[in-house]
């Protein structure tokens, strides 16, 4: 009950300290979400799209890439950064930007075989129209992305969920270090862990709001859309 | 009048066409050229659908030839189909002809009047703004005859263009069959109702298992048929 008062507190006083984990935590798990957009929705509308050797067992392998245990993924990524490795001389290990790279990882194969998926349907609708009009490969990956885009913010949100709840990777590769790589979820471990409960619980409201937040924009704006184009 | 068309005449020779070991059309030669619309009747799984697609380009031939204009390759600029459940693009009705017409390459400054015409051609002026899979079924068969339209075809392919649709949403599709005709466009389309191709064709086109079972001025077909099928298809017996 203390812990709770002592949380709210916080918040509402605005806790810098507080304030600058959320931030960063937004900072780190939207660039990540952003990437794994910009690489997860063409990849998936090109295996959408193409029938090639290998086709089904890269979908398999997609599909089973959504659950990447994320502590194997952070040490991965770990023994790419660290100085022995093969990226050591870019300096990234402990940074943000490492653990941009390791939720980017993460979220990827999510969006990516979600993506497939929305998009092959629609791509079976539109199969006939799209070649009787003669539009071209590109315009038609264009083309299903674009309509295809109010059902493609579904894979974003699952993407931004896994981002946003994920622990493991960002403490490998980000070490929590704090005022500089401590998010959301790795204090809320530290502080538990220390049994400092306030700042815990608070980070936790916080988290959940921000979350529930950003999918109540987006299930607004997707209704908003469909209204408008169908 | 429009000046002829490149991919007339269009000709089927000795066409056949297989997909997954089942013949779909069997040793079809066919010659679609200028003029009043061709109609295309049979029972289901005559082969209707897969000689339209395959007269747009859409299905190349197993064996034989089919030939626009003379030429084995065309592509298809000058020509356009309507599927019998034309798929939506999940914008708005202008949307979608916009697409049409950014597809078809007409200029971006020709596009937003051109839109508006076709608009009211199709008889959708003030659905510019509802979302294209909200339209009834009549407008949605407007609305395709539409993007069609923007490709500006001298040849349009129409897969039963009008099942399923009530009297009034028919008698529409069938009176903008009757105008772009009279512009100079060939229409060949398919149905299974024989009123309909008595109203529209100018030729008749019956096929039966795959195969083309008789081919004569409407007129002619519907008043002396020659073949056993083709009479009986007529008095309403099934083709077994």
């Amino acid at each position: 009950m203390e812990g709770d008062v002592s949380a709210l507190h916080l918040m509402l006083t605005a806790d810098p300290v507080l304030l600058a984990i959320v931030r960063l935590s937004l900072e780190v798990t939207l660039s990540a979400v952003l990437l794994s957009a910009l690489i997860g929705v063409p990849v998936g509308a090109f295996i959408a799209l193409n029938r090639f050797a290998g086709r089904e067992a890269i979908i398999v392998i997609l599909n089973a890439l959504m659950g990447l245990p994320p502590v194997v993924v952070g040490l991965a990524i770990y023994l790419l950064l660290s100085r022995s490795g093969p990226l050591g001389a870019w300096g990234l290990l402990f940074t943000p930007q490492a653990m941009v790279v390791a939720q980017t990882v993460l979220v990827t194969p999510i969006i990516a075989a979600l993506s497939r998926q929305t998009i092959e349907d629609l791509w079976v609708e539109y199969h006939d129209e799209l070649a009787a009009m003669n539009v071209g490969p590109l315009r038609r990956i264009a083309t299903l992305i674009w309509d295809a885009r109010f059902s493609l913010v579904t894979a974003l949100l699952a993407g931004f969920g896994r981002a946003a709840a994920e622990v493991g990777a960002i403490l490998i590769v980000g070490g929590n270090i704090d005022g500089f790589t401590r998010t959301m979820t790795t204090a809320i471990a530290l502080e538990t862990s220390k049994g400092e409960l306030p700042l815990a619980i608070g980070l936790g409201m916080v988290l959940i709001s921000i979350v529930i937040l950003i999918n109540a924009l987006a299930w607004g704006a997707r209704r908003a859309g469909e209204r408008y184009a169908g | 009048m429009r000046t002829p068309a490149l991919d007339l005449p269009l000709m089927f020779v000795d066409v056949r066409i297989v997909a997954r070991e089942v013949t779909i059309l069997d040793q079809i030669s066919l010659k679609l050229e200028a003029g009043p619309p061709t109609v295309l009747i049979g029972p289901n799984g005559a082969g209707k659908t897969t000689l339209l697609r395959a007269a747009m380009g859409l299905i190349p031939a197993s064996s034989g030839q089919i030939t626009w204009g003379g030429r084995e390759f065309s592509a298809p600029t000058r020509r356009a189909i309507m599927f019998q459940r034309p798929a939506m693009l999940r914008r708005s009705t202008a949307g979608n002809i916009r697409y049409a017409l950014a597809a078809a390459k007409v200029p971006r400054a020709q596009r937003e009047a051109r839109m508006r015409e076709l608009m009211a051609e199709v008889g959708l002026v003030g659905l510019e703004h509802r979302p294209a899979r909200r339209l009834s079924g009549g407008e949605q068969q407007r609305l395709a005859l539409a993007r069609a339209f923007a490709r500006d075809p001298a040849v349009l392919f129409l897969d039963e263009p009008t099942v399923s649709l009530d009297p009034a949403a028919t008698k529409a599709i069938e009176d903008i069959v009757r105008t772009i005709t009279a512009r100079g466009v060939k229409v060949v389309m398919s149905t299974h109702d024989l009123g309909q191709a008595k109203r529209i064709a100018g030729d008749v086109v019956l096929l039966h298992r795959g195969r083309l079972i008789e081919n004569s001025p409407a007129a002619e077909f519907f008043a002396a048929p020659r073949t056993h099928e083709a009479r009986k298809f007529i008095a309403g017996e099934l083709l077994m």
